[in-house]
């Protein structure tokens, strides 16, 4: 009991002074300089373009149409967010499905089914990956290049395009691994779809 | 493929490159030595200790050591605990989130007290950024200088002779965050913020979809939510502080929580960082850098041959995903391998190599759904937990536990040829054995018996994304997490139930607190005895033989504990995989 009494006191001002610190100095702080120095990054990397906000270069949008560039599988969460008015907001998470499951092999051997109708200039060509898996937060916004190339036809089709102003376009949003090494080659599925509307130049 | 390899064996020489610098600076600090922050920060320092009247020479007592620790981390319970109730009172709150159920505030609270921050709610769709920065944040500080106070606390007991006091509580948790935790939080949640970590107090984006989408009900979706908050600054610290908690919900594999190549490099060598250095601040502060080294390799070895296992089996799709060829799971042009729950940007050697930095620390943050690893893939994290965090494990906990392990191992090698065991020149005798039992077997214990009780629990398969072997390593893998106070999940069974909330909240109850005041009574025991010289009977504890001794005994408890556990879950996932 001696023991108790001789420690709360120190322990309750400890937790005060630290959560000032801690909880709200420090944040602060961090929120003052991001502003100042990295504004559009620190506020969700928002696409705007003469006033109208076309996304976050980070969040994936579905896209199902033919003449746009496709990303990985979406597990859509529309009931979680909704706007002010009352109307749901597209939102998506991870499936968390075994890859070594019966019902799994169902699921993508449906998707390859999907892609491959819609792809007949592929043929036989196997499906790069990230077209039939879903990805680790469900918003992966980009696709890797082999995954956008299989494309590129089916888009230049719709769009009455020549094949190779769509794989321009393609290569111009690619971006390579951080210092040639850490990470992987991606693809921005967005950007590429605003680029190919004419939006984004 | 051979740039998945290079990647992660880069990762780890970047560790060590950092670690061992780090370490002196810690050793230093701790000792209240000058440092090059010293002239920022005494000032600081001064003042916290005259406010709260703090000696800051006073020489604790095992007892009152524990007394402070477990009085300072009710308080902060109770602090996280209100502030999950009462949010709908506090500012900083846009989207106007309400109190929570009390079982998943206690939940909540528990686990980042605990340093496990294992999450059973999602953050942006449900947390105020006022319960965030106020609660969550400041406990991920709190709960990593905890360990990092108790690790220093056992390694006073090491070095003094014939005393009875370990330092002073509160001098540790000052010095900690103010030197260590703190300056590094700052710079790397900078870092973070220019790759696209966001950090702001505005609420939600509204953006338009360039495609709008119909459901199958015929709702068309024309906008998307874009979640916003301080996030980069939390963060940071639940990477450097072995927390692992989120600010979203799927954790750093959210694009806005780890944007890039360079984010994710940075939070995953954030992850190893503080552990590995406190290996060769140890070394430093016993005054036999060899002892810290021994102990590090015996955790890299195994850090190491986790690591290859784990890449091995993701950068091999399953022949679920495979669909014998009909989808390319090639590495031309692509990641290639088994990119179900995987990030584009990131691909196998960044999710591999995090999955199993994550686990091994004590950390439990995400870049890709363990739940969707292949089986042999999934069975290592697991492991790695199971082993008792030890390899590298928490903040300052890691290391306290290896101690734990280290002594077990003396005690063996004394057993064999028959002498009195001892360690850094003190005597094991039976109450250190005990105590010594009780930091190496919490862990198994907590996990076995947590998940023994849920699978007994009606209607508990129903809240499984995966059926069979899959489900219950689902169950496994969550109570392994909460008894090693890791936070990473199998995440398809749903946590936030009544008793998944209470059962995990008492797992990681457990399994952080018994140790802890196991490693302050040993501390205090061993400060007490006299310094014995090294004689020609004495086990060297820092050459080969110690090391592999070490490891041997790390996977004899391992595998002796869980090896049923593990044959039924993950083990005969693999050969229902294979057919």
């Amino acid at each position: 009991m001696k023991l108790i009494k001789s420690v709360w006191a120190k322990a309750f001002g400890a937790l005060l002074l630290f959560t000032l610190l801690c909880g709200l100095l420090y944040p602060l702080a961090v929120t003052g300089i991001s502003q100042l120095l990295f504004h559009n990054q620190a506020n969700g990397s928002i696409i705007e373009i003469n006033g109208k906000k076309y996304g976050s270069a980070l969040l994936a949008q579905q896209f199902t149409g033919d003449g746009y560039l496709w990303g990985r599988i979406m597990n859509l969460d529309t009931k979680t967010y909704t706007d002010s008015s009352g109307k749901a907001m597209l939102y998506a998470s991870p499936s968390n499905l075994s890859p070594a499951s019966d019902r799994y092999q169902e699921l993508v051997k449906e998707r390859v089914e999907k892609i491959r109708a819609a792809h007949p200039e592929k043929a036989d060509t196997p499906v790069p990956e990230d077209l039939v898996t879903c990805s680790g937060s469900g918003l992966d916004p980009d696709i890797s290049p082999a995954a956008a190339e299989y494309q590129v036809e089916r888009i230049a089709r719709a769009r009455n395009l020549p094949v190779q102003q769509v794989r321009d376009i393609v290569a111009k949003y690619t971006n390579g691994k951080f210092l040639k090494v850490f990470g992987e080659d991606t693809v921005n599925v967005l950007k590429i779809n605003l680029a190919l509307d004419g939006i984004l130049k | 493929m051979n740039g998945e390899i290079l990647q992660a064996v880069l990762c780890l020489v970047l560790v060590i490159v950092l670690a061992i610098p780090l370490g002196g600076y810690i050793g230093k600090v701790m000792n209240g030595e000058k440092v090059f922050l010293s002239r920022m920060m005494q000032p600081v320092e001064g003042f916290f200790y005259r406010t709260l009247n703090i000696d800051r020479d006073e020489q604790m007592g095992w007892k009152k050591y524990a007394g402070a620790v477990l009085i300072f981390n009710l308080f902060g319970f109770l602090a996280v605990f209100l502030l999950n109730l009462l949010q709908g009172l506090f500012p900083l709150n846009p989207q106007h989130f309400g109190a929570v159920p009390w079982d998943l505030a206690f939940n909540n609270a528990v686990s980042f007290v605990t340093n496990t921050n294992w999450q059973a709610y999602s953050g942006e769709s449900s947390m105020s950024y006022f319960t965030q920065m106020l609660g969550y944040t400041v406990q991920n500080f709190l709960s990593a200088a905890t360990g990092i106070a108790v690790l220093f606390a056992l390694i006073r007991g090491f070095v003094k002779v014939q005393e009875t006091g370990l330092g002073s509580f509160w001098t540790d948790l000052t010095r900690s965050v103010l030197y260590i935790l703190l300056p590094l939080s700052l710079v790397v949640s900078v870092a973070l913020v220019s790759q696209g970590v966001v950090q702001n107090f505005n609420s939600y984006d509204r953006v338009d979809l360039v495609q709008p989408i119909t459901l199958a009900d015929g709702t068309v979706i024309t906008t998307e939510v874009v979640p916003q908050g301080p996030a980069a600054s939390q963060i940071a610290i639940k990477q450097l502080g072995t927390n692992g908690g989120g600010f979203f919900g799927v954790n750093s594999a959210h694009p806005l929580e780890n944007p890039t190549a360079a984010s994710n490099l940075i939070e995953l060598i954030s992850i190893l960082l503080i552990p590995a250095a406190l290996c060769f601040t140890f070394g430093r502060n016993v005054k036999d850098k060899r002892q810290g080294r021994a102990l590090f390799l015996a955790m890299f070895l195994v850090l190491s041959v986790c690591l290859g296992v784990v890449l091995f089996n993701e950068m091999r799709a399953t022949p679920q995903l495979a669909q014998n060829g009909a989808v390319n799971t090639s590495f031309a042009g692509q990641s290639g391998g088994n990119m179900e729950g995987k990030e584009t940007r990131l691909g196998i050697a960044a999710s591999g190599t995090w999955a199993v930095f994550t686990t091994a620390a004590s950390n439990g943050s995400v870049n890709a759904m363990h739940d969707s690893f292949t089986p042999i893939g999934g069975l290592v994290p697991m492991l790695l937990i199971q082993l008792g965090e030890v390899i590298f494990g928490g903040v300052g906990s890691g290391l306290y536990g290896m101690l734990g392990f280290a002594i077990f191992t003396v005690f063996i090698a004394g057993l064999m040829v028959g002498r009195t065991p001892e360690y850094l020149g003190k005597k094991v005798e039976p109450y250190e054995m005990k105590m010594a039992v009780l930091l190496c077997l919490a862990t198994p214990v907590a996990i076995l018996v947590g998940s023994g009780v849920a699978c007994m629990v009606p209607g508990i398969s129903s809240t499984l994304t995966n059926t069979g072997a899959h489900g219950f390593s689902e169950i496994l893998y969550n109570f392994t997490s909460a008894g090693g106070n890791n936070g990473s999940a199998f995440a398809g069974m749903a946590s936030n139930t009544l008793f998944m909330n209470l059962s995990t909240g008492i797992v990681m109850l457990f399994a952080r607190y018994v140790p802890l005041v196991a490693a302050l009574a040993m501390a205090g025991s061993l400060a007490q005895k006299k310094k014995v010289a090294v004689g020609a009977g004495t086990l060297p504890t820092h050459d080969a033989m110690f090391v592999g001794l070490l490891i041997f005994v790390i996977l004899l408890i391992g595998a002796l504990s869980f090896f049923p556990a593990l044959a039924l879950g993950p083990v005969a996932d693999f050969y229902q995989m294979i057919g």
